[in-house]
């Protein structure tokens, strides 16, 4: 039987180092809502998200109840709407509509997120691609719920270059209509059909009708068990991480089990994530800190990720039947006080942190730049960490956010879990020549590998 | 039979466990097994009680022991088994 010490131990995770299932994330797919009408689709998404999803929150609030464990966030990821409106949305403006509809179905059941405003470009775009793609900035400063995602490359297909161009247009205008905007979109390379983090979550057409994915946090307990090994060898620094994030996870499969269950729908995965928040503590900057480093983007920072990420899934993979998602380190600048407190000392840049998401997952997360910067330097930043993806066969993301009127050391406010960063500073050199070209680079080969 | 453990940490004083205890019989809700120690001169308490039989929901129960521990100073959390079985045990 539990014992008082293994109680004690949970409870303080929980109270002390903010343990918490960071979502539970419902998957709903939106393919049997298509229509040749704009109006009855619209029409027929709301009625499939409501019922769906209507038990989503009051059930998480129950397993929050019953188990101790907070669930931060209840969201709702659905069928990338470039493919259920293809049909029906002829204009960017059809595709607004659409996210209308989203955004009032998912303030009907009470979720924080839905995601899935989304579209898989990574060969090619079709007219409804293109359309959605160009009706983002609208559709997310008119919503307030509404994620949105645009899949440009993968490892099996190559880069989808225009795709790329078009995307450094839109974040810049994105940032113009909405502060917050940016915040919710997201460009991936491989992204992956069971993602349940935001803003890049989208049900997968690989997936069922309906399915329960859970991500799970953790990072202030990872960081107290490494206080333990100060001095010690890797080898014990491995194994204390590698336990810890095993204790984590069981606690996401066990709220992932009890979720589909009392929801009657199929449990999908875990993400085993490290998903920090600007909660002092519940960093993974702090995290490299705690292993030996002077602040996050020192030398060493690669390595050490590296080596986190690599435990947090060893220790994850065995307590969890299916894993799936983003799985790894997330490094959100904004949302992390230990990132933000390295990038204000300049000890983080962006460059750094393109290294890093080379170990780690997922990509170039929530960070704020200059007003000013040009869409070709955005979207040579995208292509660089898409390319990353791509060569590695790995999920990478870009989450850029220009701050309109602010330069290098102002800081933007987001609020609430997407937090607060300082502007970084953008390489000034152009590639502007290299991003107007136009097409796709070719898919990598798969031998010689070097 | 779904198992609930009920932890109390706080300061220690006269009659923590003679309440908790007098409200989970006023309830009947049956204690499986009970421990005790002090950590500092921090009273911390577990037991592990079964509710099967009690007419309370368990939202109710473990919003009036939060309560009951409000008014002793302690805190009192009431959580199902499986969360710590999952986390200990292989």
């Amino acid at each position: 039987m539990i014992n008082i010490f293994e109680v004690s131990e949970t409870n303080r995770m929980i109270g002390e180092q903010n343990l918490d299932v960071r979502t539970i994330t419902m998957g709903i797919s939106l393919l049997d809502c298509v229509s040749e009408d704009i109006d009855r689709l619209c029409e027929n998404i709301y009625d499939k998200v409501t019922k769906t999803a209507k038990d989503l929150v009051p059930v998480g609030k129950q397993i929050e109840l019953e188990f101790g464990i907070p669930i931060v966030n209840k969201r709702i990821s659905v069928t990338p709407i470039s493919l259920v409106g293809a049909g029906a949305a002829r204009t960017p403006a059809d595709f607004v509509k659409i996210a209308g509809a989203l955004d009032r179905a998912a303030s009907a059941v009470g979720v924080n997120f839905l995601g899935g405003y989304s579209a898989l470009v990574s060969k090619g775009m079709t007219e409804a691609d293109r359309n959605l793609i160009n009706s983002i900035p609208e559709a997310l400063s008119s919503t307030r719920l509404v994620c949105s995602s645009v899949n440009v490359g993968s490892t099996r297909c190559g880069i989808d270059m225009d795709a790329i161009r078009l995307m450094g247009h839109i974040i810049k205008e994105t940032s113009e209509k909405s502060a917050i905007g940016p915040a919710k979109l997201v460009v991936f390379c491989n992204a992956p059909d069971d993602n349940p983090f935001m803003a890049g979550a989208f049900c997968g057409v690989t997936e069922g009708d309906c399915v329960i994915n859970v991500g799970v946090s953790g990072p202030g307990v990872v960081k107290r068990a490494v206080e333990g090994t100060k001095g010690q060898g890797f080898e014990e620094l491995c194994e204390t991480i590698k336990k810890t994030a095993f204790k984590v996870t069981r606690v996401g499969q066990l709220v992932a089990k009890e979720a589909s269950q009392r929801l009657n729908v199929p449990f999908g995965i875990v993400d085993l994530s490290l998903a920090p928040t600007p909660a002092i503590g519940d960093s993974v900057a702090d995290i490299l800190c705690e292993m030996g480093l002077e602040k996050a983007g020192a030398p060493g920072t690669t390595a050490a990720l590296a080596l986190l990420n690599d435990q947090v899934k060893k220790g994850g993979v065995m307590a969890s039947s299916y894993v799936g998602g983003l799985s790894g380190a997330f490094i959100p600048v904004s949302e992390d006080q230990g990132m933000i407190d390295a990038a204000a000392a300049g000890a983080l840049t962006i460059e750094k942190l393109e290294a890093m998401t080379c170990v780690c997952s997922v990509g170039l997360d929530m960070i704020a730049i200059p007003g000013d910067t040009s869409e070709s330097t955005i979207s040579g930043i995208i292509a660089d960490e898409m390319a990353i993806g791509m060569v590695n066969q790995k999920t990478t993301a870009v989450r850029l956010c220009p701050a309109p009127g602010k330069k290098v050391g102002d800081t933007v406010e987001y609020g609430g879990l997407l937090g607060h960063a300082p502007v970084m500073a953008v390489n000034p050199f152009s590639c502007e020549q290299f991003i107007a070209r136009k097409g796709r680079i070719p898919a990598p080969i798969h031998s010689f590998r070097n | 039979m779904k198992k609930t453990v009920i932890s109390v940490v706080g300061k220690d004083a006269v009659g923590i466990i003679a309440k908790v205890c007098t409200y989970l019989a006023n309830n009947r809700i049956n204690i499986l097994d009970i421990s005790q120690t002090i950590v500092d001169g921090y009273f911390n308490m577990m037991m592990v009680v079964d509710m099967d039989d009690s007419p309370k929901p368990f939202s109710d129960i473990s919003s009036e022991l939060v309560q009951i521990g409000d008014e002793i100073g302690v805190i009192i959390h009431c959580q199902r088994e499986e969360i710590f079985e999952s986390m200990h045990r292989i």
